[in-house]
């Protein structure tokens, strides 16, 4: 690990400087959505459909508007006169937030009580009566996608099947041919189930519209408050809500994870309501319609091929999937991506070709899409190629290591074109695998499992070498809605040397105050504690995309460092006036300019700062700010490789993992401890789906996992104690070299705990076992088997 | 639905106020009290981000009343820090990295603080025990583990200090 | 999730809060530690009209052995019996149990009383009371009662508790010499009910045979029950592992689980099989036996 080259006074890049935000946090004075009380407030509740597909055939308010306190029951009739009952998705799809004919799926919002406090409103929602005929449900997409299947979006006039998007990448023919003429080929049905974020905040929102000045203010748990702005402009400009007459501000988030990212129904029509009603409405989501209603992640069901030489030299890739979007695509997608980034799922390796394909359907569910905590679909793409090479390397009686060494590519290979297209930045994929292996004993590990094998125990090694794709994403292919995914920052210094930074992001508990300033105390030498960073707020803040798919780092965090290098080139100028030399005769060290040759001739930054103010050079405009909006030449490929070591119990079937160590490699490393803080809480979240987490629907489209009763999120007990450690490759084209962390973690754990089971039963003939691995699940295999205790 | 004027004594400061029979603690708390610092995450007892010390021991305060409150000591997230000095266990998960989004946070630090009041030396298997009833999803708990762990250290080193300056 | 409205009342004697009930039969529901009633009401499952607080009634709250049985009070917390040094030394299975409830935090209001009152067949007390050979001594508007554990599990959430009762007391018969318990949980996480757990209570004679047998299964049947055919196929026998097996076979297969997201019931009836003969194990362990 390099050392770092500021003081910890200035704690730049490479501290690991206690975080800037936790002093608000461990004193419980954190401002979050639902902390936030305005005068006159109301209170929003939501009457949700309990069925699947149910025609409406009508809404009775009369007993709800009778409790004393219940002021108003807004219905899709409602929203329909100012023609707001539908609204766009991300992926510019139609979502409705108001049903005026039919519900599509269960928890769906069906009518919403506003009231004077929230135990009134809970109230009001009891009381309406809402008489629903039920209508057929199709809860499987390939039962959606067969012909003749009832078309479920008869909204849509040009809608003939339930189809949501097919979308192919890489050539289907010279694929095909490769895998025709290969010695070997292995083939695996793969299904990554429905999951949900499950952050331990819900959404919620307060929207305040100002009746005389025709201002709206919305607090609301969003990842991306700028977006948000921008596409109520958008949708609701016909009713006069006005770009610069709203303000969103997303004050602290407890947790978003890719599920604040979507505009949920709930939002717009508190937004409705408050406009309508002219006071604030709050509207906060318990945890059953945070977990019913709100997006999803994965759903992939991805067949999953691959081509090889008998000596395990990897030839080709092929992977087909069917993809369960609910009753619309809400995908928080780039827009040319309706797949996310799927196509990374050539992985670590060298091939000769690669195809992939994918229908997308709809289904009588939740809509949705989100990441869960990765780049967009990046965890599908990962799950299925490390699955796949695992069951090669089992055919062919080869290690895992070493078939993953034999077939990565090389480090000499970087900058690398992959096959579906992308352009690898940096790696060294045998350096994380061999130093993984190392640290966690590997080749012990093995003779432990054979010599537990003879006496009938499970024991199971398992690898995982990932390669993310994030930092979303170069303007010329990446935008969300027509906007294109820069960031920005924006520095501001003031006289006295401290500065204030804004930026288009928006922290959720990855630390931005405290590592975007560390950024900015590298490139200007400031104390990291005398910069006040800001974010969320869009009347202050740049505009930005937001903060999802690790991108904070490669784009915000990069264009920190641009802004702040343009301050440093005045800085120069200034310096120069002070020092009456000329630019060129002064070099820059950490905090201060110096001339060169007279050491003690040299303006700090803190004295350059007061000048700026204070006796600027003639002619040149005052002040020391600049703003910068970044768009990356590339996306950023973190990778890294990780082993896990499980035991099974032969009598219950109950996974225990023992040991997990995470190598990972993020280019250059801003803040240790957050990293590491970020790869702890990525593993867990990575754990917790290949163990626990499922979002199951039985066939009428009922939730299975509707509450933490059933949706299970794992607890200290059921959490391994995470061992880490790092490579350092650096990004080659991002200012400070740096890749982004945020979800290598949760990528790339899953196929390494899926891995370590199969690896454990793989002597028995398993090859392959879907997550989430239950208990139950494991034990059908080990009767199948006949091992069960 | 009946009223009920209770008297709860909370961070030291008893308040007297009229509630509502079905009234949640949590909400008397955030609500009546303004003390946010208490979070709803789950509403079935599973997260214990509501978590509060009641009498010195950590309850969920979202499945209890406020009148079941009446007469009682309730200590919050707001009442760790005395005299500008924070506690062991707010210094221990600033130390340590034990925090992230701040949303488990002060149920966590609750439930620790009453853990190390219990048991002022826990071994690492007995903090994971105590803070298997607060659910968090951003750290991996292995952070709040070595926070814990800060705490008890720093404790013990205060009595220590105590103890030789009397 | 807010629960509907309702009165509430916190009388200070047992007299007085059985009179409450009693004047409201229907509508009137006890609130002991509300683990489990707040959370129905919550998610509005179950309307009261009037919840009646004992938790102002002195007196419920005490674990104490007498006249050879031990006495926990009806209001007793959980946290409390996991805490108690008699417990962990003299009652190991009730240890075990108490331990396994849900989850620390919970466990701090959650009394032993509204845990058997509950009537849940998914709660952890009703086997370990039953192969405990428990009392549960009740108070209503006609005095007291002594309900004998076998005779108290009536349905799904029914017992033999009136509306007007209150549960004052459990009694555990304090085991003889060369006895041991254990209970096994089979657990999704922590704070998750039972996918199957079984509680064990055996008395080995002076010779190692085993004299008295009690074993029970949670969650895996309507109402809690003794395995009647195990415990009788155990006794008088030298437990092996052979033995242990076959009672864990015969307790499962006695068993009626229904299908949930813990497991289908061949699952479950397996897992009672492996987790009963688990449970004998480390029972006729502590037994002495080993």
């Amino acid at each position: 690990m390099p050392q770092p080259r500021t003081s910890k006074e200035i704690s730049g890049m490479g501290h690991s400087m206690k975080r800037k935000e936790d002093p608000r946090f461990i004193r419980g004075k954190g401002n979050y959505v639902d902390d936030i009380q305005l005068p006159g407030m109301l209170y929003m509740d939501i009457v949700r459909s309990p069925f699947a597909h149910a025609r409406i055939k009508s809404i009775n308010s009369e007993k709800a508007l009778k409790i004393p306190g219940v002021l108003a029951v807004i219905t899709g009739e409602t929203l329909k006169q100012y023609n707001l009952h539908w609204m766009p998705t991300l992926s510019s799809d139609t979502q409705m937030v108001l049903p005026v004919e039919k519900v599509m799926c269960q928890a769906q919002e069906v009518a919403a009580v506003i009231a004077t406090s929230r135990y009134i409103a809970a109230d009001g929602v009891e009381a309406v009566e809402v008489e629903y005929e039920q209508l057929p449900v199709i809860v499987d997409p390939h039962k959606a996608l067969e012909p003749g299947a009832q078309v479920l979006r008869t909204d849509k006039k040009d809608q003939k099947d339930n189809l949501a998007f097919h979308w192919e990448a890489g050539d289907r023919a010279a694929t095909e041919k490769v895998f025709a003429e290969a010695e070997v080929v292995v083939k695996e049905e793969i299904y990554l189930p429905r999951i949900h974020v499950a952050s331990i905040e819900t959404c919620g929102c307060i929207a305040d519209f100002d009746k005389v000045d025709g201002h709206l203010t919305v607090y609301m748990t969003t990842q991306a408050p700028h977006a948000v702005r921008t596409v109520l402009a958008l949708v609701a400009g016909h009713v006069g809500l006005s770009e610069e007459k709203i303000r969103v501000i997303s004050p602290d988030i407890g947790g978003g994870f890719g599920g604040k990212v979507p505009v949920y129904p709930g939002y717009v029509i508190a937004i409705a309501a408050s406009v309508v009603i002219g006071k604030p409405v709050k509207w906060i989501e318990d945890r059953m319609e945070n977990l019913q209603a709100d997006s999803f992640a994965r759903d992939y069901w991805m067949t999953t091929e691959m081509a090889a030489k008998k000596d395990g030299t990897m030839l080709a890739l092929r992977i087909k999937t069917v993809a369960d979007h609910g009753y619309t695509n809400a995908s928080a997608n780039p827009s040319k991506f309706p797949a996310g980034l799927f196509s990374i799922c050539t992985g670590s390796y060298v091939l000769q070709q690669a195809f992939t394909e994918m229908d997308a359907a709809y289904t009588n569910k939740p809509p949705g899409g989100v990441a869960y905590r990765c780049s967009f679909r990046v965890t599908e793409a990962v799950h299925a190629v490390e699955r796949i090479v695992d069951v090669l390397a089992q055919k062919l009686k080869m290690d895992p290591a070493a078939i993953r060494l034999k077939n990565f590519i090389q480090p000499e290979q970087f900058p690398y074109k992959s096959l579906l297209g992308w352009e690898y930045d940096s790696g060294d994929y045998p350096k994380a695998l061999k130093l993984a292996m190392k640290n966690i004993g590997y080749d012990e590990l093995r003779k432990e499992q054979a010599e537990k094998r003879k006496r009938g125990e499970l024991m199971g090694i398992g690898i995982c070498s990932f390669t993310e794709i994030v930092g979303a994403g170069p303007s010329k292919t990446f935008d969300i809605l027509g906007i294109k995914m820069f960031d920005s920052a924006e520095i501001r210094i003031h006289p006295t040397g401290k500065a204030i930074a804004r930026f288009g992001t928006k922290s959720q508990g990855q630390a931005h105050e405290t590592t975007y300033a560390q950024i900015i105390a590298e490139e200007l030498g400031i104390p990291a504690a005398h910069i006040q960073v800001e974010e969320g707020d869009t009347d202050t803040a740049p505009y930005g995309l937001g903060t999802y798919a690790s991108r904070s780092t490669p784009t915000s965090g990069a264009a920190a460092a641009m802004a702040a290098r343009k301050i440093r080139e005045k800085a120069k100028k200034i310096a120069a006036h002070l020092l009456e030399c000329a630019e060129d005769d002064l070099v820059w060290e950490v905090n201060k300019f110096t001339v060169k040759g007279a050491p003690t001739r040299s303006k700090t930054i803190q004295e350059i700062a007061f000048a700026a103010y204070t006796n600027h050079p003639q002619g040149m405009e005052a002040g020391l700010e600049a703003t910068f909006y970044y768009d990356p030449p590339n996306l950023t490929f973190p990778f890294g490789s990780y082993i896990c070591v499980v035991d099974i119990d032969r009598g219950t079937g109950m996974v225990k993992v023992r040991r997990f160590m995470a190598v990972d490699d993020c280019g250059n490393i801003i803040n240790p401890m957050v990293v590491d803080g970020q790869i702890h809480g990525g593993l867990s979240q990575g754990l917790a789906p290949a163990l626990y987490e499922e979002m199951p629907y039985d066939e009428n489209g009922n939730n299975l996992a509707g509450s933490f009763m059933d949706y299970l999120v794992p607890t200290s007990m059921e959490t391994p104690n995470w061992e880490t450690d790092k490579t350092v490759t650096p990004c080659p084209h991002h200012p400070f070299g740096a890749k982004g962390v945020g979800e290598s973690a949760t990528v790339g754990a899953p196929p390494a705990i899926a891995n370590a089971v199969v690896d454990a039963l793989s002597h028995l003939g398993v090859t392959h076992i879907d997550i989430p691995i239950t208990p139950e699940r494991v034990w059908r295999i080990l009767k199948a088997k006949g091992v069960a205790q | 639905m009946s009223m009920h004027k209770i008297k709860v004594t909370v961070n030291g400061a008893a308040e007297e106020v009229e509630v509502e029979a079905r009234l949640l603690l949590v909400h008397h708390l955030r609500e009546n009290l303004r003390l946010t610092g208490t979070h709803i995450g789950c509403d079935t007892t599973h997260c214990g981000a509501c978590t509060v010390l009641l009498d010195g021991k950590p309850v969920k305060s979202c499945t209890m009343l406020a009148v079941q409150a009446d007469g009682r000591e309730i200590r919050t997230v707001e009442g760790l820090e005395q005299n500008g000095k924070l506690h062991p266990v707010q210094e221990g998960f600033w130390e340590k990295h034990g925090l992230q989004c701040g949303f488990c946070t002060p149920g966590m630090l609750m439930t620790s603080c009453a853990l190390l009041e219990q048991n002022p030396h826990p071994s690492e298997l007995q903090i994971r025990e105590a803070i298997s009833g607060n659910l968090c999803r951003c750290t991996g708990y292995v952070n709040i583990i070595k926070a814990v762990q800060y705490a008890a250290e720093k404790q013990q080193a205060q009595k220590e200090a105590a103890h030789a300056a009397a | 999730m807010i629960p509907s409205s309702f009165d509430y009342v916190s009388p200070t004697s047992i007299a007085e809060a059985v009179a409450l009930l009693a004047r409201q039969p229907d509508g009137a529901k006890v609130l002991s530690g509300g683990q489990s009633l707040l959370p129905l009401l919550k998610l509005r499952l179950g309307q009261v009209e009037k919840l009646v607080d004992i938790g102002r009634i002195p007196g419920l709250e005490y674990l104490k052995e007498e006249g050879g049985m031990l006495k926990i009070g009806g209001r007793t917390r959980e946290a409390a019996l996991e805490h108690s040094a008699l417990i962990a030394t003299r009652y190991p299975i009730l240890h075990d149990t108490v331990r396994v409830i849900a989850d620390p935090i919970v466990r701090n209001l959650a009394t032993v009383g509204g845990n058997l009152a509950h009537g849940d067949p998914g709660n952890d007390h009703p086997a370990t009371m039953l192969v405990l050979g428990a009392q549960v001594v009740v108070v209503g508007p006609k005095g007291e009662r002594v309900i004998p554990i076998d005779q108290f599990f009536r349905g799904l959430f029914a017992t033999a508790l009136e509306p007007d009762e209150i549960l004052t007391e459990i009694r555990v018969p304090t085991p003889p010499s060369r006895s041991g318990g254990a209970y096994v949980k089979l657990e999704r996480k922590v704070g998750d009910y039972a996918t199957a757990a079984a509680a064990a209570q055996v008395t080995l004679s002076a010779t190692g045979v085993i004299e008295r047998a009690g074993l029970a299964l949670t969650n895996v049947n309507p109402v809690p029950q003794r395995a009647a055919a195990a415990e009788k196929h155990l006794i008088g026998k030298k437990p092996d592992a052979a033995l242990l097996n076959e009672a864990g076979r015969l307790a499962a297969e006695a068993s009626s689980p229904n299908a949930d997201r813990r497991g289908q019931v061949d699952y479950k009836k397996e897992m009672a099989r492996v987790l009963a003969a688990r449970a004998l194990q480390i029972a006729v362990d502590r037994a002495g036996g080993r």
